[in-house]
């Protein structure tokens, strides 16, 4: 799987002032793979691919995103970021915007698609995350789970090569978790490559190639999910699942 | 019916009763709310004996006592009226002029009038959201009008354009004349077309930039024939005979405006992550803020026509215009950062994430929602900076009350209600201005906020 990888992270070091918070982190993810990212609270997960999007800077280590290598003085952020999409954990959507320029506003100001094509592209796009009939209201009309997928929405209208989603699930009631799932497994089944930091387990059996066990800033352990969830090797690992899987 | 029973039969009839108070409308308005109970009663004469004591006095004053036709002081005084004298309104009458253009000169009151009514026809349309067209209504209104105005208000002309402009600059002599004028305004049109086609992206893209500029400087072209700006145009009114409301509204919306990019510079400076620049603009606000208006008025007039070079020398209007705008800017630069810190720090990092650069994410991103949370504040410094204006009087530039003053020394007027009279027509003037302003900042917050009605 490692061949061509599209996202390299090597040796990975970052500080948060004295705080260690990445420590040699090596990952390299290959075309059309699927990440899960999972681990306790404050292990650096978001954290790393916040690194990977270039929304938090590295001291040491490099990060190559399909040949474009990010330093840590981060020169290439723009050509990076044009190859990634974000879904945040709290949707970030723009809150005076509706959502259909939530979705437009992209490609018209980075790429300078005419107005037109990109309203007409958007809608497909929410269609893809079926809501296509929200797309004149406003973000705060509408439920969590539907914020969420527009979120998805929105990052997929820039055509990214690689989705990274940072908890996408944590900050929704319990009855819209599974819409918001339902809309990354379909995206996983078209062949996006995709890292997804996530607690839902059921979620990374389902669709990961393979799980990342983050603990302290550092990888523990990183296996199938058959392998991960059956027989996980490191101590650490098998506390963290008998913790979260009762 | 009780239970399950679903058969009734009524054994005993229900009468007609009386209608139960009334709690809706006026009279019911006066049964829940104003005499409901003891304490409430006395409250509501109370407050009825208070409102009598304030209104009374005013009407009478105002309208009842109130002189209405007069040539001179012995109109409004009570033992020549036999009656007791309110308010003197021949005086505003008399005054008026005065109050409105200050010594602006008689027969170049047209220009004045012409400038009211320009701005008039571009600030409506602009006001009202549905009107279409904005951006080239506000670029009329922010960029052309101030120049048109400039020399609407003030008369001149222009001796050239850009190469007039170098040959100052290094010294070299020119001599105006007509056709140096127009080959002048030619070839700079040409030049800057040029330029902002070649800004645009060559002629595929900035083909359209391109002709916009054309079409400005044919717009510049024609605003120089119709004021015959190449020939000397108007006659010069200098800035000294200004005054009154023209003053008042020149000085304040000049100050409102320029206020607002100079804020915004400073609080995205302020806000910024480049130490150099952070340092610089908490400076400049630090500074702005420390000192007094008067203070800044008094320096602008007085102080920096030392410091300038020799015949180098601006109109003490532009001083004073220059300083309420970074005076002000910098008031509004620290209302504008405390929008931008109730930003979430998300929608920065979610714009950043689909490749906005820094620019367009503060443009399109930040600012928007930064500047709905501080429409309330903003408005609320406008309001303080229109009046403030009356501040200019200290470096004898007459605004409105300052022409007020100057009209209560005149002795043909002199009587007891004069000062009274005065301060109220000039009162409701203020008053008007700053509530309009207060009603459009609510019907603002309303319509932009609507996305924060579920």
């Amino acid at each position: 799987m490692t061949t061509d990888p599209i996202i390299r992270v090597e040796r990975l070091n970052k500080w948060f002032g004295d705080f260690h918070v990445l420590r040699d982190v090596d990952l390299a993810v290959a075309r059309k793979e699927r990440i899960v990212v999972c681990g306790p609270s404050g292990s650096g997960k978001s954290t790393l691919i916040r690194c990977i999007n270039a929304l938090e800077e590295f001291q040491e280590g490099r990060i190559v995103v399909d040949g474009i290598e990010l330093g840590p003085n981060l020169k290439r952020v723009d050509d990076v970021r044009r190859e990634i999409g974000m879904v945040f954990q709290s949707f970030n959507l723009f809150p005076h915007l509706t959502v259909l320029e939530n979705c437009t506003l992209a490609p018209i100001w980075v790429r300078n698609v005419p107005k037109k094509d990109a309203e007409a592209s958007a809608m497909k796009y929410l269609e893809r995350v079926r809501i296509p009939e929200q797309a004149n209201k406003y973000p705060g009309q509408i439920s969590g789970g539907q914020q969420q997928r527009v979120a998805i929405a929105r990052a997929l209208t820039m055509n990214p090569k690689v989705m990274l989603f940072d908890e996408p699930t944590s900050a929704l009631d319990p009855e819209m978790v599974k819409e918001v799932l339902d809309t990354i497994v379909d995206l996983a089944n078209d062949g996006m490559t995709m890292i997804v930091v996530t607690h839902e387990m059921g979620f990374a059996r389902e669709v990961a190639n393979r799980v990342v066990f983050m603990d302290a800033g550092q990888v523990i352990e990183v296996n199938t999910p058959e392998e991960f969830f059956g027989h996980p090797k490191h101590e650490r690992t098998k506390l963290f699942l008998s913790q979260i899987l009762r | 019916m009780s239970g399950n029973d679903t058969n009734f039969v009524r054994k005993t009839l229900t009468p007609a009763r009386k209608a139960p108070v009334i709690t809706t409308g006026f009279v019911g308005l006066l049964r829940t709310r104003l005499f409901n109970s003891p304490l409430n009663i006395a409250l509501t004469f109370a407050s009825a004996a208070l409102l009598w004591f304030v209104l009374e006095p005013t009407i009478r004053f105002m309208l009842i006592d109130a002189v209405w036709k007069g040539s001179d002081r012995t109109a409004c005084l009570a033992d020549k009226t036999g009656h007791p004298v309110g308010a003197c309104w021949p005086f505003i009458q008399a005054k008026f002029t005065q109050l409105i253009y200050g010594f602006y000169p008689d027969d170049q009151r047209w220009r004045a009038n012409l400038t009211f009514a320009l701005a008039a026809i571009l600030v409506a349309p602009l006001l009202v959201p549905k009107i279409p067209g904005k951006i080239l209504n506000a670029a009329l209104f922010f960029i052309a009008f101030p120049f048109l105005a400039f020399f609407l208000l003030r008369g001149g002309g222009l001796d050239g354009f850009a190469f007039y402009w170098l040959a100052e600059l290094f010294g070299a002599a020119w001599k105006p004349s007509l056709t140096r004028f127009w080959l002048d305004f030619s070839v700079t049109t040409a030049v800057v077309t040029a330029a902002v086609i070649w800004l645009w992206g060559g002629w595929q893209n900035g083909r359209r930039a391109g002709l916009s500029s054309a079409l400005t400087f044919a717009g510049i072209a024609l605003v120089i024939e119709t004021l015959h700006l190449d020939r000397g145009g108007l006659p010069l009114v200098d800035t000294r005979e200004w005054g009154g409301l023209l003053v008042t509204l020149v000085v304040s919306i000049t100050g409102i405006v320029a206020s607002m990019p100079v804020g915004i510079v400073l609080a995205l400076g302020r806000t910024s992550r480049i130490p150099l620049l952070r340092i610089f603009c908490v400076a400049f606000i630090e500074f702005w803020r420390g000192v007094p208006l008067i203070t800044v008025l008094f320096f602008a007039t007085y102080m920096l026509p030392l410091f300038l070079p020799g015949d180098f020398t601006i109109d003490a209007l532009v001083r004073v215009l220059v300083g309420i705008a970074l005076f002000a800017g910098a008031y509004n630069a620290e209302v504008i950062r405390g929008g931008l810190l109730a930003v979430p720090r998300g929608q920065r990092e979610a714009a950043n994430a689909l490749g906005l650069s820094y620019w367009k994410t503060t443009g399109l991103i930040v600012l928007p929602q930064a500047l709905r949370h501080v429409i309330p504040s903003l408005v609320n410094s406008f309001i303080a900076l229109f009046k403030d204006t009356t501040l200019v009087l200290i470096v004898s530039l007459f605004d409105l009350l300052g022409q007020l003053r100057a009209a209560f020394a005149d002795p043909t007027w002199a009587t007891p209600t004069t000062l009274f009279t005065g301060f109220a027509f000039t009162g409701i003037i203020y008053w008007v201005g700053c509530f309009a302003m207060s009603r459009y900042s609510l019907f603002l917050e309303r319509r932009l906020n609507a996305h924060r009605r579920t």
